[in-house]
């Protein structure tokens, strides 16, 4: 620490770090454009100039380190002069078009402008005219108004990971464009419309829709993913019409993935259900909220009567929130049904008694100091986008970042080792990891490990692996992601990533979608009450319900198994769809259907991977009769005469919700099971979940809907795989496994191991296919 | 205009290039391997762009920013004899001008045009370090200075017998 002297105000600061840093810290403002503290130095827009003693013309603020007894000026005139001499020129090629400008309001260069521009233009020659890019469905350019901070290439580059936009030409011809035209892809593109200072890139789903001083703030949390982005969502006459990133530098710091950001653009989709409807004699009618309920509650009253308990259930969507997963839960258990289950999308169940909630076992904060980061069955980057960016920074720091997965995913950080195996291997590359950590950590493994180990030769990279994470200890993290999670042998996954963190000491981590944290503090689960186990989301599918409760899903593409749920909703005697939207398949087979209100509309809860808690206010009313699932399920329960549903708001929901026992403890050891083996005449189907098809809402969203991240569905398979059953890389093929069979085209790709199928699934083309863990592909077309 | 793609010779070249440099900082070659696909091709397209990117593992709008921010690589195709006319101050000053007309009565071009047979190539250039010399132009690597018109048809004459 030394001392400077900002405008006469004696600072400490710290040696060598950037002036305009210690000016921030001291609350003395410096303009500026392209200086922004998450990203690194460019010093290339000049508005931050500042006079220093001794130096014998104005300094950058933002790229001159401090040194002690540094005397520095922000406001004296030679400081003003060349500050008002570079908007002058900042000026000179920028439009006079803020009046038809998305940023007029929230511009940095129109601020500045009112303290260091001048009224009139001295520059009486023409402008420069940039043509505008198309970036893609979510970002908007004019690119005339760019002053070529670079924050947006920066930002590319550093954070997210991969450089889209570039600044090419040089001097007055330069413009910032992505190489040949290309559409931006990254899961974090919108961030750049938050970076850049101008009204160069905007919201292109906000495009003209309002003005931002119009608009009314509200605090959200977003629910699409375990990480639970702050978000302010704004609202104009009742409407949502933009949501932007809330600073917190525990989260998602000021970043924001593009599913949060753009989701919104569905909550008013043509396709909302904005009435409860009931189906009598196979019609749809409108119906009113009492007599709705009174039809729900009367039927289920019969089935619970008739047929028991345990012939009635819930599934849930893991985007629920803690108050909805909550009631839900209690309904359910008031009726003496166990049957309740969110996580649509698993196969692999035998570890249920064993499983502990899905966290990360540390703070978000802890990943950007992780030594060594080992990924299990995760994409991540799309998986939890804003965790990704985390791990990035771990990586520049020289973490070591290791992947084991059944495709070799596109990570944006470099990887030391990145292992691509079939799903039947990944369990016995697990196992053998776990040996042989064990083995150099002087344990014993039990002898069930070292069988599945068998098939998976110990190897170079696998030691270099255990070393890394044996060295890292309680600096390293393990994370055994989504794609996981729809593997046939999950169990066996999580059992042996345990094992592995339990021996090398490393913390482990297991995360989910959505808001699935909250659903195992709601104890949302079939084996969450001592005592009874009830059926989890396959075993309520297969055989089928008497009445089964479905809360906010589409079951063929929630449910891994999409035609083999549809047959079991179809044979469900009394189908209750509580939901934001209705669609054909759910008319096709609800009995009734009531109308849910959106997150935006409705009070809730998030509960993301750290096990952090956060509430949120409804910022709009519902859409027509929808009303918050915690008010349709308590009022619901009162007609059932269910004790114990007088809950008068939201609040009053969450704080019965028993805490989280622990979020940083170790979880134990489990049982290792024999591993399901898909037969070796018969190709191994990897089932991956695309971005924007996690839920009702992102599956409506246009904008997400039109990116690169959403391609249109087709398989993927090894060239060699390919080339071995004569298929030629393009056509269109028939995919059949027990359940159904459906036509889709190939394509190669080195990505993916020999003799597999990577699936994309939550797509209406491939739902039609039944419980996934092979497919044969049946003839070519 | 036919697909450009990189030649094993170009390939080993650019590996050679890279040898230079540490492991981690294989973007560092980034001018070296557009020098060796314009000597090959002299210019640069953007399918030779992305396998330039690809091979020393960046992003291809990287390369593209290097590739348009230095005047010297080419975009379009040039003629096989690529003259760059100094025009910037000393060289104005000592007569670039005449030298650019000359050239153009000499050939029928100006510049950023190419003569019909494909043969020369006009450009004009900022200063190339030879103000001593100047007025001066450069044709494919070589310098001539103190040019005259004169000295400008012996130049243009003895193109060919370089080859
Ligand atoms: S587009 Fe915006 S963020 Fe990017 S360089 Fe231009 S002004 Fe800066
Ligand atoms: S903010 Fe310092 S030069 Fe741009
Ligand atoms: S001005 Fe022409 S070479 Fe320097």
């Amino acid at each position: 620490m030394v001392s400077i002297e900002i405008n006469g105000q004696k600072i400490e600061a710290e040696a060598g770090s950037m002036l305009i840093r210690a000016a921030d810290a001291a609350g003395i403002y410096i303009p500026r454009f392209c200086y922004h503290d998450k990203l690194s130095i460019a010093a290339n827009c000049r508005m931050c100039l500042v006079e220093v003693e001794n130096a014998p013309k104005p300094l950058p603020a933002c790229a001159t380190p401090i040194t002690d007894g540094m005397k520095v000026e922000t406001r004296s005139e030679l400081a003003r002069a060349a500050q008002k001499s570079t908007m002058e020129f900042l000026l000179i090629n920028h439009p006079l078009d803020c009046p038809i400008c998305d940023q007029g309001g929230e511009c940095e260069l129109q601020d500045l402008a009112v303290g260091y521009g001048k009224d009139v233009s001295r520059f009486s020659e023409g402008k420069r005219v940039v043509f505008d890019k198309n970036l893609g469905s979510l970002i908007s350019t004019d690119m005339t108004r760019c002053i070529q901070c670079t924050r947006c290439v920066r930002f590319g580059q550093e954070i997210a990971g991969i450089m889209e936009l570039g600044m090419v030409n040089r001097g007055e011809h330069s413009e910032i464009m992505t190489f040949m035209g290309q559409a931006v892809c990254s899961e974090m593109s919108g961030n750049v419309i938050d970076l850049c200072p101008v009204g160069a890139l905007t919201s292109k789903p906000f495009r003209f829709k309002a003005r931002s001083w119009e608009m009314q703030d509200h605090d959200g949390i977003a629910v699409h993913d375990t990480v639970g982005s702050n978000v302010t969502v704004q609202t104009l006459r009742g409407e949502v019409l933009r949501v932007l990133p809330r600073e917190n530098e525990d989260i998602n710091q000021e970043w924001l993935s593009d599913r949060d950001r753009f989701s919104y653009t569905a909550y008013k989709s043509e396709q909302r259900l904005t009435t409860p409807m009931l189906k009598i004699n196979g019609e749809w009618k409108e119906a009113d909220w009492q007599t709705a309920l009174d039809n729900v509650s009367s039927k289920l009253k019969k089935i619970v009567d008739e047929y028991g308990a345990d012939s009635i259930g819930a599934l849930a969507s893991p985007t629920a929130t803690l108050e909805e997963f909550s009631l839900l839960a209690k309904l359910m258990r008031g009726l003496g049904s166990q049957n309740m289950d969110y996580r649509l999308r698993q196969q692999d169940f035998r570890a249920d008694g064993a499983m502990s909630a899905p966290l990360l076992g540390d703070s978000i904060v802890s990943l950007e100091c992780a030594k060594t980061v080992l990924l299990i069955g995760s994409n991540i980057r799309k998986e939890q986008p804003v965790l990704a960016t985390r791990l990035r920074k771990a990586a520049r720091k020289g973490a070591s970042i290791s992947a084991i997965n059944s495709t070799k995913f596109d990570f944006a950080f470099p990887l030391q080792v990145n292992i691509s195996v079939s799903p039947s291997s990944l369990v016995a590359t697990l196992a053998r990891l776990a040996v042989i950590v064990a083995a150099k950590k002087k344990v014993p493994t039990s002898g069930t490990v070292e069988d599945i180990a068998e098939s998976c030769p110990a190897n170079k990279e696998l030691e270099g692996l255990a070393d890394s994470l044996i060295e890292a200890g309680n600096d390293g993290q393990i994370i055994v992601g989504s794609m996981a999670q729809m593997d046939g042998n999950y169990s066996l996954l999580v059992a042996l990533a345990t094992i592995i963190g339990n021996i090398s000491e490393v913390k482990f981590g297991r995360l989910e979608e959505g808001n699935a944290v909250a659903a195992w503090q709601a104890s949302f689960l079939p084996f969450a009450d001592r005592g009874t186990v009830g059926k989890n989301a396959t075993e309520m599918l297969n055989p089928a319900l008497k009445a089964c409760l479905l809360f906010n899903i589409e079951p063929s593409l929630d449910c891994i198994a999409g035609n083999s749920a549809l047959d079991a909703l179809r044979e469900t005697g009394m189908l209750i769809h509580i939901g934001c939207y209705r669609s054909e398949e759910i008319e096709e087979l609800a009995h009734v259907m009531l109308p849910l209100a959106s997150v935006f509309e409705s009070d809730g809860t998030h509960v993301n991977c750290e096990g952090n808690m956060q509430s949120w206010k409804a910022a709009v009313h519902p859409q027509g009769e929808a009303r918050p699932g915690w008010k349709i399920l308590r009022v619901l329960a009162n007609y059932l005469d269910l004790d114990g549903f007088n809950y008068t708001s939201s609040e009053t929901v969450r704080d019965e919700a028993s805490p989280l026992i622990s979020t940083t403890k170790r979880t134990a050891s489990m049982d290792v099971y024999a591993p399901v083996l898909v037969e070796q005449n018969r190709l191994a189907c990897i089932s991956h979940l695309p971005l924007y098809r996690i839920d009702p809402f992102t599956r409506r969203s246009q904008p997400l809907q039109q990116t690169l991240d959403n391609p249109p569905a087709a398989a993927g398979m090894h060239p060699d795989t390919l080339a071995s059953m004569g298929i030629d890389d393009g056509i269109t093929v028939e995919l059949a496994n027990g359940g159904g069979k459906i036509d889709i085209s190939v394509y190669a790709s080195t990505s993916i191991p020999l003799n597999c199928i990577l699936l994309p699934t939550a797509l209406q083309e491939t739902a039609a296919l039944g419980n996934a863990n092979w497919l044969e592909v049946k003839s070519r077309a | 205009m036919t697909a450009q793609t990189l030649s094993p010779v170009a390939i080993s070249q650019i590996e050679k290039e890279l040898e230079k440099y540490p492991a981690d900082r294989r973007q560092s070659a980034v001018m070296a391997a557009l020098r060796i696909v314009q000597e090959e091709f002299r210019w640069i397209s953007n399918d030779v762009m992305q396998e330039v990117a690809d091979l020393l593992g960046i992003p291809a709008i990287h390369v593209y920013e290097v590739a348009t921010f230095y005047s010297m690589y080419e975009h379009k195709d040039v003629g096989l004899y690529k003259i760059c006319v100094c025009t910037n101050i000393s060289c104005q000053l000592r007569g670039a001008k005449e030298i650019l007309d000359y050239l153009r009565k000499k050939t029928g071009i100006g510049p950023g045009e190419t003569t019909a047979d494909g043969r020369i190539s006009i450009k004009e250039v900022e200063c190339l370090g030879a103000c001593g010399g100047a007025p001066m132009m450069q044709v494919n690597k070589e310098y001539h200075e103190n040019l005259t018109p004169d000295s400008i048809d012996n130049i243009l004459d003895g193109l060919d017998r370089h080859d």
